[in-house]
């Protein structure tokens, strides 16, 4: 199916006024959770899975992607007005944001991060229609030994390439890995990593190792740390951008969607390098009048930028999830996984078996993206009440609907406890600086990986030179041994010039 | 920078990190070798896997203490490095609640478990108004009950209020 037939199917089916209902939830929802600081879109579609057990695919489908776009909107508002970034997407945005708001600018950087949002939002899902059909003719070429390489490949850039440090990302991924191989073996049906509990025989659920990261780690850090007193909100101000902030909004905006998407699709491993990227060359590239505005008083520039690099990215993430099964953010690992609720496979047959249902769900991004920008400027007073939601009550909150996701998977407390005793591997996570979202995706990636890793070696009978004879495997090694090394010789080298 | 800060500049709690991680590759080990050997035929058994995974979880966790045996990775983290002090209060409240969870649940049903874990939890991040706590707590654990139960079909098993609703 060409892109054209295919989007005319999907919206279609999108417009539908059901559907389109699924989209404005999910918009809603997730520009809320946004815009709370602490709880991000991989936490509230982990605690809306059971959402699968009632409603046909396509509309949930259309729900997580509303509550996916709309978390990074909600994001940005966090950012601006409370100078926390909600997500790690969001650091840069809080950088000059935060700067505008305390100089009575709220109002520009908000219409800037929604307006750029949307281009970046625009640029990213017509990136998807176009590239992900693509990919899906190369992907349908490669055999488990390929795959086998292309998710190690995606292991390494999610956990060694980017964040602090090789060692740290790879101990967290190798966490995830643990996780995901208790249970019961799918081949040859042998119970492993138990410990002789039987309620761990079915594995450990996604959605309690989510929870227990995203939601019980950070409020028992937060717990940790806690001084008593509240954080100042920005007043937003009257929503107006200037002819001028147009015309300095306009260039960062198109340059951070263009160089945001490229590092969705390729998983180099989150949003974080092209936010920074874009940053930067803003702050090059921006006429000299402005420039003492950077870390002075705020530029726009700084805002817009990074803004819509980081949507483009999240956008570009959807890419490799939706064509070759391979999740590259926590978010789109729990998609993945509700994908497989449906027994529905993500990978390349995905846009031929199931075509109704990814270009619907495509088609879905676009109306979301509309939605968003349309809901998110009228309502920002409605966001910016939100952030002024106590402290208490508000983790008080968290920990209700953290627990409750967590004990309606099988009203077991063992899930309880492993939900906790998860969290507090969590909290000391985040207090030596591990990352998080690794966790997710090697829970996840990790039986897949396996299997692929099996199949490639019952076809070569038992020969593992099988991953470095066949060449598009030898290239993928190859690249994830230069993305595990490559930043740390050239980082020696640069050392050793002075 | 400083390395006598309170919060520790100092390598040790790195290392407890460190060892934590070779700890989890050595029960990995021993998981993959408990795992019994299969009569099936396999190129790769149910092992191979686990093997892997506690092997290399247990050499990243030798690196890691060798990190920090070096000085530790601590004053890379501006966040920790300025972070306040341990507020044990709050981490006691915060245990406490969790612990109420556990011990009620089964036995009082999630509604009122949750509302006390509310209340203890609003305590510990400094809320003085339990009883303003109580009142929205219950009207928070029983939206979210209804919310989880009639709206997305999910059982939250028997409790005492969930009888009566």
């Amino acid at each position: 199916m060409d892109v054209i037939s295919g989007l005319a199917l999907g919206f279609g089916s999108a417009l539908t006024p059901i559907n389109l209902g699924w989209a404005l939830l999910g918009c809603f929802l997730g520009t809320a959770i946004g815009v709370l600081p602490g709880i991000g879109p991989a936490l509230t579609i982990a605690l809306l899975l059971p959402v699968t057990f009632k409603v046909e695919a396509t509309g949930a489908f259309i729900l997580f992607c509303g509550v996916f776009y709309g978390a990074m909107y909600g994001g940005s508002t966090t950012s601006i007005l409370l100078n926390t970034p909600g997500e790690s997407g969001s650091i840069i945005t809080a950088l000059e944001g935060a700067k505008m708001a305390r100089n009575g600018r709220a109002g520009p950087a908000l219409v800037t991060a929604a307006v750029g949002s949307f281009v970046a939002g625009t640029v990213g899902t017509l990136g998807i229609s176009f590239v992900g059909p693509l990919v899906v003719e190369v992907a349908l070429k490669l055999g488990p030994a390929e795959y086998f390489s292309l998710m190690l490949l995606c292991f390494v850039t999610v956990s060694a390439v980017l964040g602090g440090s090789a060692l740290r990302g790879l101990a967290s991924l190798g966490f995830g890995l643990m996780l995901g191989l208790v249970g019961i073996d799918l081949q040859t049906g042998q119970p492993r990593l138990t410990f002789g509990i039987p309620e761990l025989l079915d594995g450990v659920n996604v959605v309690l190792v989510a929870v227990a990261l995203f939601a019980v780690g950070e409020t028992m850090y937060l717990a940790w740390r806690h001084v008593d007193g509240r954080q100042e909100v920005r007043p937003v101000g009257r929503l107006w951008m200037s002819r001028e902030d147009w015309k300095r909004s306009v260039g960062p905006w198109l340059r951070g969607s263009f160089l945001g998407f490229p590092f969705g699709v390729l998983p180099a491993g989150g949003t974080e390098m092209p936010t920074m990227l874009s940053y930067y060359a803003e702050k090059k590239l921006v006429s000299p009048e402005h420039r003492k505005e950077f870390g002075t008083t705020g530029a726009i520039e700084g805002v817009a930028g990074p803004e819509a690099a980081n949507n483009a990215a999240a956008a570009g993430v959807l890419v490799p999830m939706l064509t070759l099964g391979l999740p590259t953010s926590a978010t789109a690992a729990i998609m993945l996984s509700a994908f497989q609720s449906y027994g529905i496979q993500p990978g390349p047959m995905l846009f031929t078996q199931q075509a109704a249902l990814v270009w619907t769900l495509i088609a879905s991004l676009y109306i979301a993206n509309v939605m968003l920008v349309v809901l998110n400027l009228p309502l920002v007073g409605l966001w910016a009440r939100i952030l002024k939601i106590p402290t208490p009550q508000l983790y008080a909150g968290i920990l209700v609907f953290a627990t409750i996701g967590t004990y309606g998977i099988s009203n077991s407390v063992v899930d309880l406890v492993l939900l906790y005793g998860i969290g507090i591997i969590a909290m000391f996570m985040r207090r030596f600086d591990f990352p998080t979202a690794p966790v997710v995706i090697g829970m996840i990636l990790g039986p897949m990986a396996e299997q692929n890793l099996r199949q490639a070696l019952t076809i070569s009978q038992g020969d593992w030179s099988t991953f470095v004879t066949r060449p598009v495997s030898l290239a993928i090694l190859s690249l994830a041994l230069l993305a595990l090394v490559g930043p740390r010789l050239w980082r020696a080298w640069a050392v050793r010039r002075g | 920078m400083n390395e006598t800060s309170p919060q520790g500049g100092t390598p040790r709690a790195d290392l407890g990190a460190g060892i934590f991680v070779v700890l989890l590759g050595l029960l990995t080990l021993y998981a993959a070798w408990a795992v019994p050997d299969s009569p099936l035929y396999a190129q790769v058994g149910a092992k191979a896997v686990p093997y892997l995974v506690g092997a290399v979880m247990v050499a990243l966790g030798m690196g890691l203490s060798a990190v920090a045996l070096r000085g530790g990775w601590r004053q890379e983290n501006e966040e920790a490095m300025n972070a306040p002090p341990t507020n044990w209060r709050a981490l006691g409240l915060l245990a406490a609640g969790l612990l109420a969870q556990l011990a009620l649940i089964q036995w009082l049903g999630f509604v009122i478990a949750a509302t006390i874990q509310y209340v203890l939890v609003c305590a510990a991040f400094g809320s003085r108004r339990p009883l303003r706590d109580l009142l929205i707590g219950i009207l928070v654990t029983l939206g979210a009950y209804l919310g989880f139960s009639q709206l997305l079909g999910v059982n939250i098993g028997a409790g005492v209020l969930e009888g009566i609703l």
